[in-house]
């Protein structure tokens, strides 16, 4: 499962990628040292049998919570942009997304 | 009210002074205030002091209690951990990403103690995001243990748990994924209690990792605990994982004692590298619960040493998902000279998180990502399922089961940041109650080198009566609680 010779740098920049955040080379290497050693830890569940095992995704079992779709009140405009970084009028602003 | 006073006063003997008349709200928050002026320079237990909103609700207190509308909470001084919604009051989870967030709405909890007439002090510190358990990931402040200030609090409730051992305030909410209230209560001397999984709504608990995240109380007792879990447990619509089950009256059956009481020691908790004097004073302690009736058995759950693993692939992976939504955009930090919005979101994420939560997202994306999903999430949910189930089949047997909170006392600041594994280790004696969703209960129960030692108990899926019965049996056998650091 471990298998951490698959943990290159190229892997991190890639995962830094996919959860967009930037990093420098410096913070790359240190990344690759640490994850390797918390997955190399991680590799000891492969000492259990789970093939006929059921997944566990909570621990109570849940239903589905359903409900009349009734109408509610929601933030008011203003609750909603008190903490918007850059905003104008009614609107949130963002950088361009196409140049 | 004196200084040296607030060190002995619980929630229940507040209660019977504001009820009498002999003090009011509004006196007993200013000499709160006071004593966190006297004692914040030491122990930096807050992240941010709501002093005017404290004293504007002690007043509304004061009223509800003139007219006798009172109930348990009202009019008592609390703090909260700062990833618990407050409307209007700064929410930062201790990360540069909220640094300015204020929140337009309150937590469930918050809002139940609000209703309650309780006085909110102001923000307890944390590790950011609650990612560690030193408290020492905070981007704003270090927050130190009372009992010595060159040792951290443990986390990532570490200025809850440190605010009440300091008697800052008589009591604060934690959140607890991975032991975030149990270990930080340990080192602490406090009693700090995880309730059931859905026990208590998470609505407004800045997510962490949803399927293990739960709130609960840290407390100068266990009655105190149990008086907090009665306000602030039960369902709650706008958590989907809010359990629809009646709350029990906590303070009825607490005094009942344990006599016949079946308590399972599982031998797995005093082997992974576990200190002797903790050992020892956690042995004693079962000797403590036997002579008040108990019976007690020692018995073996093999697989709480993979609970770790689980864990630390369940939790980031969900960390990883809920924390994509601080962008910049909506609200928190924004890098403002970005090129573009892409760009723009990078560095935000760059400079807005810290070391261990980056760890923690990338990890977690590795864990999710495709052609490893089967063999780390999946195969960490297989597990998960057979851990759950070692539990189930212990309180077939058991009423509780019992064993240390932390391998260890308090550490010294910096000792474990610079290696990550060695700070997850701390958790490995109270990981296992959250991959199964049960309750657990850490309590004083001894001093090594003038430093806190806690006993932990776990109990079956909303059995936290058999907990508190428990726990206040060995309290009131004990002294351990009335041991106060010396500020």
């Amino acid at each position: 499962m471990s298998n951490n010779d698959d943990l290159t740098s190229d892997a991190i920049r890639h995962l830094a990628s996919l959860t967009r955040i930037s990093m420098s080379d410096d913070e790359v290497e240190k990344m690759r040292d640490e994850m390797s050693n918390i997955l190399d830890n991680i590799a000891v569940l492969n000492e259990i049998d789970t093939d006929s095992v059921e997944p566990t995704g909570h621990s109570v079992d849940l239903k589905s919570v359903l409900r009349d779709d009734v109408s509610g009140d929601s933030l008011s405009t203003e609750d909603v942009l008190m903490n918007a970084p850059n905003s104008d009028e009614d609107l949130i602003k963002i950088k361009p997304v196409f140049e | 009210m004196h200084q040296d006073d607030l060190k002995t006063l619980t929630i229940e003997n507040a209660r019977n002074l504001l009820d009498s008349r002999e003090i009011t709200s509004l006196e007993l928050t200013e000499s709160y205030i006071k004593r966190i002026e006297n004692t914040e320079t030491d122990i930096n237990a807050f992240v941010t002091i709501s002093k005017e909103s404290a004293i504007n609700d002690a007043k509304n207190a004061d009223i509800l209690i003139d007219s006798g509308e009172q109930n348990l909470l009202t009019g008592i001084p609390l703090q909260l951990k700062d990833n618990l919604c407050t409307r209007g009051i700064r929410t930062t989870c201790s990360s540069k990403m909220l640094e300015n967030f204020i929140p337009p709405y309150d937590a469930f909890v918050t809002e139940a103690l609000k209703n309650q007439g309780a006085v909110i002090l102001g923000k307890g510190n944390l590790d950011e995001f609650a990612m560690g358990s030193s408290t020492e990931n905070s981007a704003f402040q270090t927050t130190k243990n009372p009992f010595d200030i060159t040792r951290v609090p443990g986390g990532s409730s570490g200025g809850p748990a440190a605010s009440v051992s300091a008697s800052q305030c008589l009591f604060s909410l934690g959140s607890d994924t991975g032991g975030s209230i149990r270990q930080p209560a340990s080192l602490c001397g406090v009693v700090g209690l995880k309730p059931t999984y859905g026990r208590v709504s998470r609505f407004g608990l800045i997510a962490f990792a949803s399927s293990l995240d739960q709130i609960g109380p840290i407390t100068h007792t266990v009655k105190d605990s149990a008086m907090v879990l009665q306000n602030i447990a039960g369902f709650d619509s706008k958590d989907s994982t809010s359990l629809n089950v009646p709350v029990p009256n906590y303070l009825e059956t607490i005094d009942k004692g344990i006599k016949g009481f079946k308590i399972g020691v599982p031998k797995e908790y005093f082997q992974e590298g576990i200190n002797p004097e903790v050992e020892k004073i956690i042995r004693d302690s079962l000797k403590v619960l036997e002579n008040l009736g108990a019976e007690i058995t020692e018995i073996s759950l093999p697989l709480t040493s993979y609970a770790l693993a689980v864990y630390y692939i369940i939790a980031p992976s969900e960390a990883s998902a809920n924390l994509t939504r601080y962008d910049g955009v909506k609200y928190g930090f924004n890098y403002i000279e970005s090129e573009n919005m892409w760009d723009g979101i990078e560095k935000t994420r760059q400079f807005g998180f810290g070391d261990e939560v980056k760890r923690r997202i990338l990890l977690g994306t590795y864990a999710l990502s495709s052609g490893y999903y089967d063999a780390f999430y999946l195969k960490a949910q297989k597990v998960r399922t057979l851990i759950r189930k070692e539990f189930e089949d212990a309180f077939c047997d058991f009423d509780v089961l019992a064993m240390p909170t932390s391998p260890s006392t308090a550490f010294k600041l910096n000792e474990k940041m610079d290696d990550p594994m060695q700070m997850y280790l701390n958790d490995i004696f109270t990981i296992p109650a959250n991959i199964a969703g049960i309750p657990s209960i850490s309590i004083p129960a001894g001093m090594n080198n003038n430093l806190p030692v806690g006993l932990q108990m776990m109990s079956g899926a909303l059995q936290e009566e058999k907990l508190f019965q428990a726990a206040y049996a060995f309290e009131q056998a004990t002294e351990w609680h009335k041991i106060k650091p010396k500020l």
